[in-house]
């Protein structure tokens, strides 16, 4: 379906073989400044966490299937110590490193870190990013990341303990747990390096979007991928710091003997009783501050990249751009001013109370738009029901429900019952894995042809889908139930109390397709790197798509563009009547000025 | 090909909607029999069954338009031209107003019960009138108990203990049909109070007091327990909370104040 001139594809092609750059394996792929390289190492290492983060994740389900039991091979190798059996201590440890694993190593550097870099430069038409070394060390600064996190699993009283969230004073006592001793400090540790590595790329992005725009690129002719980006860069740089500077201040409550988040007269363990005038409070704003707006941070660049492939795959132009570009500034700006739905139950003035769930409710519109602007989007078009386009629709159809099961626990009498139960899990799984991990799926298929040169398996992508799809599911979409009977979150053996009892059979079923949802990524991950090899070759626009990325040679060279690309329109005029007999037209594609008036009066 | 994937994405939606449908009645619902047993826990349930009333009518036609989507854009023939749109204005005007009018609407309606739980001045009787709070314990979380304080019968409760206050361990009595109140406190690290079939969940947020109040309608046990982690032995924080008629409370106490009290002299029989 390549629709540019063959002799131009080929000129591009001998044109980048030797651009001057012979550098070594080192620079090439290693400490490699190119931002497609940089990308493609955010995408690998992030696709390999995942599976981290998905292995723990499986340890959490087999004890809440057979609480107590020994858990064949793994077991006996991870908890030899007890027998094979998964310890409270454990459990505590796993859901808390499985949610810090896929946090802050998977779903947040494949969205802004591997999407955002390997899309940014070549969307807007720039040939890198505006400051390519800090672009590596963005990739670079993640690995201490890794590595304190990694390391925290083998401290003296295992890992952290404490939740994802990390609440003072169980994550801030070393008496409280025994994950709460060194292991806590790391944890810490890791979370500054994750923040650093997130500033450096949003603020190179930031840069690079308002600075190096091809000419013509109007904002508002900005693929909505860039907008996502460009505003998530915002979110994180004006957010991002007030977690750094908590994560410092309990560090220094640990290390240095300060009282920022503890109460005098506390006692643990029959430890002496603290002193200081601290607030634990103190600690839940500001880690909310950045965390509220980091789900759309999660979420945002997802939104951008299936608006970009849905408009594709469905032939047809987005539906209301402008509304789309206006509903995720609405979420960005809301973003910041309901962090305090996180803390309904905290005790905090119930007149903030009140103004929380207002503004909470009202960030439901913003994405009620966007919900109902996709569905216009598909509306109408001519459907390609490939991979991309199956992601793309799991991804509308599972933030509806996400988005839905979000208006329960806005309407804070209702949070009051359902806080801290799985109803909360089945929420944000539904939108953080439900929406975003499936339109990262898709856009791992999607864009995989411009960062290869080659495609990915369509059979084994389409199998992986629905495994995935129908796993997700069935480990999900029961949580719901699990909340409403009452059924709190990180509860090693939740059988122990009589009313749960009969809940088993439900969370064995949900294991089992935990497990199927688990085996299915290696479906994704084999077909990722085979294909990189020996996946078809592919011409520079394999999808007839409009975007600049796909004028440039698949995979396109150092420097991105053999001819610097000038924009003429926005980049979703699929099926314009001004396309002659193509169906869609590149920006690049110059329209004469008549019909570019017309073009307008869309 | 493209109808299967139209229909496979319906069928989901429809296998999630009679999946929530037929819940309630394998018991995948809310705990024990289904009902809060409290004034102020019904009002949630009745919020909870409105907004899922809302939503699932959402639900139900956000997928019915996704799925006619999908089957259209199925049928469509390869060279057909698509309906060529970059929006329309009317319509994003009419999903907008829609929308924000039923979420306003939501925001608004349950004002009064979050009120109700948190504010004392809009704890009402029937009449209008304020309803009176009676503080019956304090109850201090630890890791992984909950320790409780009642102040003698015919008493008030105080902030700091006397010398003939009641105390008890992992188990709060309290009477029913009143309005009464706990003052929540920890003496370690943060846990929060919760008690499922009363719909009642409050944090206990170290070097805070927190007053929870709620009333109890039926005379029996209920399961409490702990909301929030607090370490190793959260899933154990386990409690119940027992529910006398007043007469039954005053005796009650009056037993436990004998056992508490009895120093294991007896005078010998003459």
């Amino acid at each position: 379906m390549s629709t540019l001139n063959p002799t131009l594809e080929h000129a591009g092609h001998a044109e980048h073989g030797d651009h001057g750059h012979s550098q070594s394996f080192f620079f090439t792929y290693i400490w490699s400044t190119d931002h497609k390289m940089i990308g493609k190492q955010f995408l690998v290492t992030t696709l390999l966490m995942m599976m981290v983060g998905g292995g723990l994740a499986l340890g959490v389900r087999w004890q809440l299937a057979r609480p107590w039991e020994r858990m064949p091979i793994f077991g006996d190798i991870v908890f030899a110590g007890d027998g094979g059996q998964i310890s409270p201590d454990a459990y505590t440890m796993l859901f808390t490193m499985h949610a810090t694993v896929m946090i802050f190593l998977v779903i947040i550097p494949v969205l802004a870190g591997a999407f955002g870099n390997f899309l940014i430069p070549l969307q807007i038409g720039a040939d890198d990013m505006a400051f390519p070394t800090l672009n590596a060390l963005s990739y670079w600064f993640m690995w201490p990341a890794i590595f304190f996190f990694g390391a925290s699993f083998f401290m003296h009283g295992g890992g952290p303990a404490a939740g994802w969230t990390g609440y003072p004073l169980l994550s801030l006592l070393s008496e409280a747990a025994p994950g709460s001793r060194n292991a806590q400090t790391f944890w810490l540790m890791g979370l500054t390096f994750v923040g650093v590595s997130s500033m450096m790329g949003s603020v190179n992005y930031m840069t690079t979007i308002i600075n190096m725009r091809a000419p013509g690129m109007t904002l508002f002719r900005m693929p909505l991928t860039i907008w996502s980006m460009f505003i998530t860069a915002i979110l994180q740089a004006f957010a991002l710091p007030v977690l750094t500077a908590a994560g410092f201040m309990m560090v220094a409550d640990r290390l240095l003997g300060t009282c920022f988040f503890v109460p005098a007269g506390i006692v643990v363990n029959n430890a002496p009783p603290t002193v200081g005038g601290g607030q634990t409070l103190l600690w839940q704003h500001l880690f909310w501050f950045y965390s509220h707006p980091a789900v759309y941070i999660m979420l945002l660049p997802a939104m951008g990249m299936v608006s970009d492939m849905l408009a594709c795959m469905c032939r047809k132009p987005i539906f209301g751009y402008k509304p789309m570009v206006y509903s995720m500034a609405a979420i960005a700006g809301l973003g910041f001013i309901v962090w305090g739905h996180h803390m309904f139950l905290s005790g905090m003035n119930p007149a903030l109370g009140m103004t929380f769930m207002v503004s909470t409710i009202m960030i439901a519109l913003p994405s009620a738009i966007k919900t109902f602007n996709w569905i216009g989007t598909i509306w109408g078009g001519r459907v390609q029901f490939n991979t991309v386009m199956l992601n793309c629709t799991a991804f509308v159809s599972m933030f509806i429900i996400g988005g839905l099961s979000g208006i329960f626990m806005a309407a804070v009498p209702v949070d009051i019952y359902i806080h801290d139960t799985y109803f909360i899990v089945a929420h944000f799984h539904y939108v953080i894995f439900g929406a975003t991990l499936f339109g990262v799926f898709g856009a791992v298929q999607f864009w995989f042809p411009k960062m290869f040169g080659r495609m990915m398996n369509e059979t084994v992508g389409k199998i992986h889908f629905v495994l995935t799809f129908i796993g997700f599911n069935c480990t999900f979409y029961p949580m719901h139930m699990l909340g409403i009977a009452g059924m709190p979150r990180r509860y090693a053996d939740p059988y122990h109390f009589p009313y749960l009892e009969h809940l088993l059979p439900m969370n064995q079923f949900m294991t089992a397709a935990a497990f199927l949802m688990g085996f299915a990524q290696f479906l994704l991950l084999g077909n990722f790197f085979l294909s990189i090899f020996f996946g078809p070759k592919c011409g520079r626009n394999p999808w007839g798509a409009n975007g600049l990325e796909w004028t440039a040679p698949s995979p396109p060279g150092h420097g991105n563009f053999d001819i610097p690309p000038i924009v003429y329109h926005g980049p979703y005029e699929y099926g314009s009547p001004v396309a002659g007999d193509k169906d869609h037209l590149m920006q690049t594609d110059y329209v004469p000025l008549a019909q570019r008036v017309a073009l307008q009066d869309h | 090909m493209g109808r299967f994937w139209a229909i496979f994405f319906v069928l989901t939606a429809v296998i999630i909607f009679v999946v929530s449908w037929i819940s309630p009645s394998q018991n995948w619902w809310f705990p024990g029999d289904g009902l809060a047993h409290s004034t102020l826990g019904s009002k949630i349930d009745d919020l909870f069954y409105l907004i899922l009333v809302i939503v699932a009518v959402t639900f139900v036609g956000t997928n019915a338009a996704l799925g006619y989507a999908l089957w259209r854009g199925a049928t469509i023939k390869q060279d057909e031209k698509v309906w060529f749109s970059h929006g329309s204005h009317s319509l994003e005007v009419i999903w907008t107003i829609v929308p924000s009018a039923i979420l306003l609407f939501i925001a608004l309606y349950q004002l009064d019960v979050w009120a109700a739980y948190r504010i004392k001045g809009f704890v009402k009787n029937r009449d209008g009138s304020p309803k009176q709070i009676v503080a019956v314990a304090e109850v201090t979380a630890r890791q992984f108990e909950w320790r409780i304080r009642y102040p003698a019968r015919g008493k008030v409760l105080k902030p700091t203990p006397q010398p003939d206050d009641l105390y008890s361990v992992n188990e709060l009595h309290v009477p029913t049909g009143d309005l009464v109140s706990i003052t929540l406190r920890t003496d370690d690290i943060q846990h929060a109070f919760f008690v499922p079939e009363l719909r009642v969940k409050q944090d206990a947020v170290p070097g805070k007091l927190i007053p929870v109040w709620f009333d109890v309608t039926d005379t029996r046990e209920y399961e409490m327990l702990c909301a929030e982690l607090c370490g190793w032995g959260h899933y154990k924080m386990k409690a119940k909370l027992v529910a006398h008629s007043t007469e039954d409370f005053d005796a009650w106490k009056d037993q436990v104040s004998a056992e508490q009290f009895d120093d294991g002299f007896r005078k010998p029989a003459e």
